[in-house]
């Protein structure tokens, strides 16, 4: 492993075994959120679906996406991309509630 | 001329830097070549952020405000199917990590098993949309000239989807608004299937390129970012899992 380091000079190489434990989390989770959707919480079914989503998509993004071994531009670029994207849905959805025409 | 000539002796007379074929001459390391096309990548996918963004809000505006319509329509998607899918690309994401891994390491015939086996698995996703799809077509369930809302103003005539949930029959005006959901649920699913089929070609074409060595010789870099293209869908698919086939799925 050292060698194969070196080779790539500060390439960082996720190993294996790390893949293999998010897959097998990914695959757990899947299931969770489907056994889950079967048992009425009220309102909080949405949350604990997203809540499962977002969780999910994390592990993919730092792991799979190599975004925990990244250069801090690209972890920046993530951060500012995810940011601005809730913004734009919250602003979408703060115009959207207080007009008269919605259903809100 | 006799600038160009000057600068020509210079570096001649300078000791050659030594670097890897693949290095472009404007980089000044193989480190910065990477983490610049890296850099790249990311903003690409964030433009695809966006423009799945307008989906889901679409989406989180018109579920909010017709949601009986949305629930039914939701229990009308096979959950089996949808789990099942979910899994396949999971696992697609998995052996795209791992080819990855097979091309740091330079193993070649282990990136052409990884990459095979994404292609392979990419395509069994495929089938299973399409399973699906024809479902939706011939219940009339695709949104447009042939719609029907039967099974949603008289649930009882579906009986395959009743026996489960036992939905209540919707008044006309929210059973329309189920070819909203069915809508968006094509929008959604067609725009994540259409970036499937141009990421199976891409590995289609890094499948030919790996068998002539061309990934396992330390230069990883459009493996690096064909798998981040690779596992950004896999994340849409994540969110359209339990968004369109997990409304309110007790009864």
């Amino acid at each position: 492993m050292n060698n194969e380091e070196k080779e790539v000079e500060h390439h960082h190489i996720v190993s294996p075994r790390i893949y293999v434990a998010i897959g097998c989390a990914l695959l757990i989770l899947t299931a969770t959120t489907a056994a889950v959707s079967y048992i009425d919480l009220g309102v909080f079914n949405a949350v604990v679906a997203l809540a499962i989503a977002v969780f999910k998509a994390m592990l993919v993004v730092l792991f799979f996406m190599h975004i925990k071994y990244s250069t801090k531009l690209t972890k920046l670029t993530v951060i500012s991309g995810v940011f601005i994207f809730l913004g734009l849905i919250s602003m979408t959805m703060a115009d959207y509630m207080s007009r008269a025409w919605g259903r809100w | 001329m006799s600038d160009s000539t000057a600068t020509g002796h210079a570096v001649a007379a300078e000791p050659h830097h030594e670097h890897p074929p693949y290095q472009r001459h404007h980089f000044e390391t193989v480190d910065q070549q990477f983490d610049a096309t890296n850099f790249a990548m990311w903003l690409f996918l964030l433009t695809e952020v966006m423009f799945f963004g307008g989906l889901f809000t679409a989406y989180l505006i018109l579920r909010n405000w017709y949601y009986p319509a949305f629930v039914e329509g939701s229990h009308q998607l096979s959950i089996f199917w949808g789990t099942a899918n979910t899994a396949v690309l999971i696992t697609s994401s998995f052996t795209m990590a791992m080819g990855v891994w097979c091309a740091e390491t330079r193993r070649k015939s282990a990136l052409l098993l990884c990459l095979g086996l994404t292609f392979f698995l990419g395509l069994i996703f495929l089938g299973i949309k399409s399973i699906e799809y024809h479902e939706k077509w011939v219940k009339h369930h695709v949104p447009g000239f042939h719609y029907s809302e039967q099974s949603f103003v008289n649930p009882s005539t579906d009986p395959e989807v009743y026996k489960e949930y036992h939905d209540a029959p919707l008044a006309v005006d929210m059973a329309n608004k189920t070819e909203l959901y069915f809508f968006l649920y094509f929008a959604m699913t067609g725009m994540h299937a259409l970036h499937m089929i141009i990421g199976i070609g891409i590995l289609g074409f890094m499948i030919m390129r790996a068998k002539a060595g061309a990934y396992t010789t330390g230069h990883v870099t459009f493996v690096e970012n064909f798998g981040l293209y690779w596992h950004f869908v896999d994340i849409i698919w994540i969110f359209l899992y339990p968004l369109l086939y997990l409304i309110s799925r007790h009864t």
